[in-house]
């Protein structure tokens, strides 16, 4: 008979090995990346047709030219497309607006001379709408001078007629190949969190329903076996998003599907890193979620909360990179930890973020890692143990 | 045999609502004994084990080894067999054992040959290649068993190790606990087959409603029991032994009445008052058995 010790280190690696084991060797695994590669490929070759078209149009009117708010809105219903405007009441604001990508368009000026703001190049559709309001206009002006009226004179007037279109940036030829890469990383991000966190309350679950943890717990801490799980799903997580990631890229760079591969890497990366400081956030919250109910039929409603969260990331992801990629409302959620891991490598796949910005939203989301990590070893070390009926979050944390 | 116990529990409370499930529980454990911890259902005898292990905090009292309170380092020194069963279903059965025992701290060959030489001694070896959730559930509590076993324990603490396993494995597992006694290892379980504690166990203790309330070897529990008298007169109308001192009815079953005679008191009346009713086919004297024991101090409905 002899006290054998074992470090708290070589606990946790023992946990962490056989999640790997258990996870790697299986078949649903390899099957689970070779699906995620074909829907990824198939994502990247249908992202063009995708997002080009269906858009509302943002039209934000300024000064003399929200007179014409109400005729572009028919204009738009004939021809057919969509368009929202709003009134801007400083012109500066406005064009703030624009370059933020909170507006697509900044009309301002006299109803027979508009002057047009866009960030990029300008909606054909929209550009014959307020070129035809201009005509209109301009030739309403000449029929009220009725006494010269050369018809020919009024045709050349109305034709040169248009309105004045200034564009804010240069047109970047690349910019639909960032988008691309932008939402191929969102959808990963969150493919991968959702996936992993899931597992993670799953095992935690299996461990309780089976009730293998009595004897797990009368061998090892609640931390090392909770951390053990954490690291060894983290791992296996890594390996999938970077060899998904890796292959997906020289696919795509070899089908010269995308042609900026250097910014894609780079993106890849930031993917990897996001990936790990969005994992450790919701593993947590994942763990301790799933420690609170005993039977598998239970996991999907305890998660719920926490998987809406990461739906509405995506979601938002999705919604506000392809709109305005460095909007206020973007800027904002990004910061935040339960956004930040989806939103940022986003915004830095568009390029549309500061460095403070990054470094803000890691530090922040680090914070609440830390955070959670005590929290959910508390919930945990309370939860794993009590098996039956589903506990509330406050007895979990009474000892 | 030494005659201190290595393995104390010491004034241990545990309340669960309104359940107090162990009150001021108190006993030992010697080293190389085989101690059965014997009790109705919800006694507390789960709960004692649980908190023995750690796995549930007491709310007063305390568990010492060898005159120690039990730390987390010295209860992974205890092998466990908790009452709900539980290894991971899809794992394969050596894969499981090995794995536990690397937990405790043994090197992979070490666990290895331990996890083998289970397998071997609990005859599991054309299963030990299959998933745990493939198994019987008898085979299932074999691996339980050998998972309790593997990492070569200072202290066994069984929850009813029995139960489920066909009559081969309890001789095997019989042999198994005491082979682990003899090396001085203090061994404690829980049964309801009282006839299997009677025959296996160095000591018992009996709890009720969270308290010990006997402890000690089969002839020291007797002491103070009297003697079981069993008289079959089937002639006899009930109530017919009431008269006889020191003579209390304990059961009648088809003619044959089960009487416990007090310590001193004669049973020749009781003799008398049976041929007092007819004829008396039998009538015999019996140490009283651990179940009778057993039905005394707990009360009989159990």
């Amino acid at each position: 008979m002899t006290g054998r010790d074992i470090s708290a280190s070589r606990t946790v690696w023992l946990v962490a090995r056989r999640e790997l084991n258990t996870r790697l060797r299986t078949k649903s695994f390899l099957i689970g990346t070779a699906v995620s590669l074909a829907v990824l490929i198939g994502f990247v070759l249908m992202q063009s047709t995708l997002f080009a078209g269906e858009s509302t149009s943002r039209v934000g009117l300024s000064g003399q030219a929200t007179s014409i708010a109400g005729r572009l809105a028919a204009e738009a219903e004939s021809a057919r497309f969509s368009v929202r405007t709003s009134t801007v009441d400083d012109l500066a604001a406005g064009e703030a607006m624009v370059a933020d990508g909170e507006l697509d368009v900044l009309v301002s000026g006299a109803p027979s001379a508009l002057r047009v703001l866009v960030r990029e190049n300008l909606d054909e559709d929209l550009r014959k709408a307020l070129n035809t309001l201009v005509q209109e206009q301009v030739l309403r002006a000449q029929l009220a001078a009725v006494e010269d009226l050369d018809p020919d004179q009024v045709l050349a007037t109305v034709a040169d007629a248009t309105i004045d279109v200034r564009a804010l940036g240069p047109t970047d030829p690349n910019h639909d190949q960032r988008l691309a890469v932008a939402l191929v990383i969102v959808a990963m991000l969150y493919m991968a969190l959702l996936l992993y966190g899931t597992m993670v309350a799953q095992g935690v679950v299996e461990e309780k329903s089976s009730r293998v943890v009595e004897i797990l717990l009368a061998t090892v801490r609640p931390w090392q076996l909770l951390l053990g799980k954490v690291l060894g799903l983290g791992l296996v997580g890594l390996t999938q998003f970077a060899v998904i990631g890796t292959v997906g890229l020289v696919l795509a760079t070899a089908t010269d599907v995308l042609t900026i591969t250097g910014a894609a890497t780079g993106t890849l990366v930031w993917g990897l890193v996001w990936y790990l400081l969005g994992y450790l956030f919701y593993a947590t919250v994942f763990a301790s979620a799933g420690s609170l109910v005993s039977r598998q039929e239970e996991t999907q409603a305890v998660l719920l909360p926490v998987t809406m969260v990461l739906v509405l990331a995506f979601v938002l992801g999705f919604g506000l990179l392809s709109r305005a990629p460095s909007g206020t409302a973007t800027t904002v959620l990004s910061l935040l930890p339960p956004f930040a891991p989806i939103l940022m490598p986003g915004r830095i796949a568009l390029d549309a973020v500061a460095g403070w910005q990054i470094a803000l939203a890691m530090a922040l989301t680090l914070a609440s890692v830390a955070g959670l990590a005590w929290l959910g070893g508390r919930i945990y070390a309370g939860a794993a143990l009590r098996t039956g009926a589903r506990l509330k979050l406050r007895d979990a944390l009474r000892p | 045999m030494p005659v201190a116990a290595v393995l104390e529990i010491d004034q241990v409370s545990k309340r669960y609502g309104d359940v107090l499930a162990c009150d001021r529980l108190t006993f030992g454990v010697r080293g190389g004994e085989l101690f059965g911890f014997v009790g109705g259902n919800g006694a507390g005898k789960t709960t004692t084990m649980r908190i023995m292990l750690g796995v549930v905090a007491a709310d007063a009292g305390e568990v010492r080894w060898n005159g120690v309170a039990l730390d987390h380092s010295a209860r992974r020194r205890f092998g466990y067999l908790p009452e709900e069963r539980g290894l991971y279903p899809r794992m394969k059965v050596l894969d499981q054992l090995v794995y536990l025992a690397e937990l405790h701290g043994f090197g992979v060959n070490e666990a290895h040959r331990n996890a083998e030489n289970w397998i071997a001694r609990l005859g599991l070896r054309e299963h030990r290649d299959d998933e745990v959730q493939k198994l019987s559930l008898g085979n299932q509590q074999r691996v339980q068993l050998a998972a309790a076993l593997v990492h070569e324990p200072d202290v066994l603490v069984l929850d009813e190790p029995f139960s489920g396993l066909d009559p081969i494995a309890v001789d095997v597992l019989a042999v198994i606990l005491r082979e682990r006694a003899d090396t001085g290892v203090p061994v404690v379980f829980s049964s309801h087959q009282l006839e299997l504690v009677e025959r296996l166990c160095d000591r018992i203790g009996i709890i009720r409603d969270g308290r010990m309330v006997a402890c000690g070897t089969v002839e020291e529990l007797r002491a103070g029991s009297g003697t079981t008298l069993v008289v079959h007169a089937p002639a006899a109308a009930p109530g017919w032994a009431d008269g006889v001192e020191g003579v209390s009815v304990v059961e009648r079953q088809n003619g044959r009445t089960r009487l416990r005679l007090a310590d001193g008191a004669d049973d020749q009346p009781v003799l008398a008052a049976a041929l007092a009713t007819g004829p008396v086919h039998e009538f015999s004297r019996h140490r009283p058995s651990l179940t009778e024991l057993f039905r005394d101090v707990v009360g009989g409905d159990s």
